[in-house]
């Protein structure tokens, strides 16, 4: 009965330890072959479910969405609409893919791949739970940045090989703001290796008795508008921008291929939110995870569903910036920004572990309180200063075009009396 | 190595998992072209010139000034990982490294390269 209930504590390394015997005691195969196997059974099933589990994202999302701005959403398919996405699936199935005349036959048809590919291969490095990663490797940080960057490739051959003047138009300010945004993406992501001395997925969540958005507030938050604007979405949605570029790179693919960009784009939507539970939320952490493993999948899905719901929110209540604006904001904020934080963050934090006694970077909850309490107020003092700066930026530039206002209504008045 | 392994039947496996239903729909679905449904779709009006058009030369100076920062930032995270271990001097070291990087911003922000035109 302990046995039992010691394997079920941690189910994924039983399930890997059952399938190895049955392959090689039941079905004589050696054990490198048997490992491949397990190896090609498990990415294979990642895959799937990454693609799966959007069927319930986009109903989510939609649901979510419609509720937001008082309407109802789907719901005619199944109960509460559940079986939306399927349909839809099953029509986009059904349709025509159209190649356009002019099209560049090769990029065209494999962008929506590269799309696909981008986001699921980031998933390799997501630990689920303390037994349960794709592979943990020991640079699981730059692997993903690396792997995500495709994503700007598709859309960059998606957009050219169109021949549309929409798709290139989208095409050229996605990869403006991708790039833009990958710089306080990746600085952000320093953060969390800093503070873990790992790059390794596992490590950064074993690292974090405290989570990293506790100890590092304004970090979480420039990494989470910078991944939002990776995905593309409201107010980053400049890519797509239905309202004056007809949805932008992929205006002309239809059927499957434009399902293909659909749900990468979705996906990614998802993934973010899994990465941000990842580095700063504490991963699969919660009561009781450290010893029965097979909780920790619970404690994962539940606070990236709550960071996937916080993503619906601003979409559905932000609108869409300027693309000159959304620039600006990368380059002269968010960059600067995190520079600063990044420096004062590991100044301050170098000499607390000199000068401080008691000061430990690693171990439990009570031990990494000091640590926390300084970078939290190193934290707080730098955001509330860019707050108080970007709100001085505010207010002169109100005050400056009720100047012009003024002035204009003023000589307005005096030409109707001069008529 | 063996890690890696897995990397690779994902890639492999993430490039089926696409490609079988887009060339499913190609054979399975209908495929009727005509002149209409194949020219550019531009919202209805008649497409003007040539698509693959110059673009503004702004679009590139971001691109470099992203270079710039991509690669520098690459070489922080090796540091960034021994930083537990570093002594003071290695801190500041890194951080004259930063703050280097930081004035190339700041170059580029006087010389307007930052501005859209």
């Amino acid at each position: 009965m302990a046995d039992v209930l010691a394997s079920l504590a941690d189910i994924y390394t039983t399930i890997g330890n059952l399938l190895t015997r049955l392959f090689v005691d039941v079905l004589g195969a050696s054990p490198e072959l048997a490992s491949g196997i397990i190896k090609f059974l498990g990415a294979g099933l990642l895959a799937t479910s990454v693609l799966l589990i959007l069927v319930f994202n986009i109903w989510f999302e939609r649901k979510v969405m419609a509720r937001i701005q008082d309407r109802i959403g789907p719901n005619r398919v199944g109960p509460w609409g559940i079986f939306q996405t399927v349909a839809d699936l099953a029509k986009l199935f059904t349709k025509e893919i159209i190649i356009p005349d002019g099209a560049d036959l090769v990029p065209f048809m494999i962008a929506p791949v590269i799309s696909v590919m981008s986001v699921v291969l980031i998933w390799a490095v997501v630990p689920f739970a303390p037994t349960l990663i794709g592979t943990d490797l020991n640079i699981g940080a730059l692997y993903f940045v690396a792997v995500s960057s495709l994503g700007v490739v598709s859309i960059l051959l998606a957009g050219w090989s169109s021949n549309n003047k929409y798709a290139l138009l989208g095409a050229f300010r996605g990869v403006a703001m991708l790039v833009s945004y990958e710089v306080p993406f990746v600085l952000a992501l320093l953060v969390p290796v800093i503070l873990s001395g790992s790059m390794r997925m596992g490590d950064i969540v074993r690292a974090q008795s405290i989570p990293f958005l506790v100890v590092m507030p304004v970090a979480a938050l420039i990494f989470w508008i910078a991944s939002v604007a990776e995905v593309g979405r409201q107010p980053f949605d400049v890519i797509e921008g239905e309202s004056e570029i007809v949805s932008g790179y992929h205006i002309e693919y239809s059927g499957f291929a434009f399902a293909m960009f659909y749900a990468a784009e979705w996906a990614h939507g998802f993934t973010v939110c899994a990465l941000m539970t990842v580095l700063f939320l504490g991963g699969w952490r919660g009561p009781g995870a450290e010893q029965i493993p097979t909780l920790g999948i619970v404690y994962f899905l539940g606070k990236t569903f709550l960071v996937y719901f916080f993503q619906v929110w601003t979409r559905a209540i932000l609108p869409r910036m300027r693309i000159d604006h959304i620039l600006s904001f990368s380059w002269k904020f968010l960059v600067p920004l995190s520079l600063v934080l990044l420096v004062l963050s590991v100044l301050a934090d170098k000499l607390g572990q000199l000068y401080i006694p008691g000061y430990a970077v690693a171990g439990s909850f009570v031990d990494l309180l000091p640590r926390t309490a300084l970078l939290l107020v190193v934290n707080l003092i730098v955001g509330g200063l860019a707050a108080l700066w970007v709100a001085g930026l505010g207010r002169r530039e109100r005050r400056r075009q009720e100047a012009a206002l003024s002035v204009a209504s003023i000589e307005g008045r005096a030409a109707q009396q001069a008529r | 190595m063996s890690e890696w392994a897995f990397i690779a039947l994902l890639f492999v496996i993430s490039a089926m998992l696409p490609m079988v239903p887009i060339v499913g729909g190609r054979l399975l679905g209908p495929h009727k072209p005509n002149e209409q449904k194949n020219s550019t779709y531009e919202c209805g009006v008649e497409t003007v010139g040539d698509t693959w058009v110059q673009f503004k030369v702004q679009y590139y100076i971001f691109a470099l000034v992203f270079l710039v920062f991509d690669i520098e930032v690459v070489f922080l995270y090796p540091w960034a990982v021994a930083y537990n271990q570093l002594p003071l001097f290695g801190v500041v070291a890194g951080i004259v490294f930063i703050v280097t990087l930081a004035e190339a911003l700041l170059y580029a922000w006087q010389k307007g390269a930052l501005e859209w035109l």
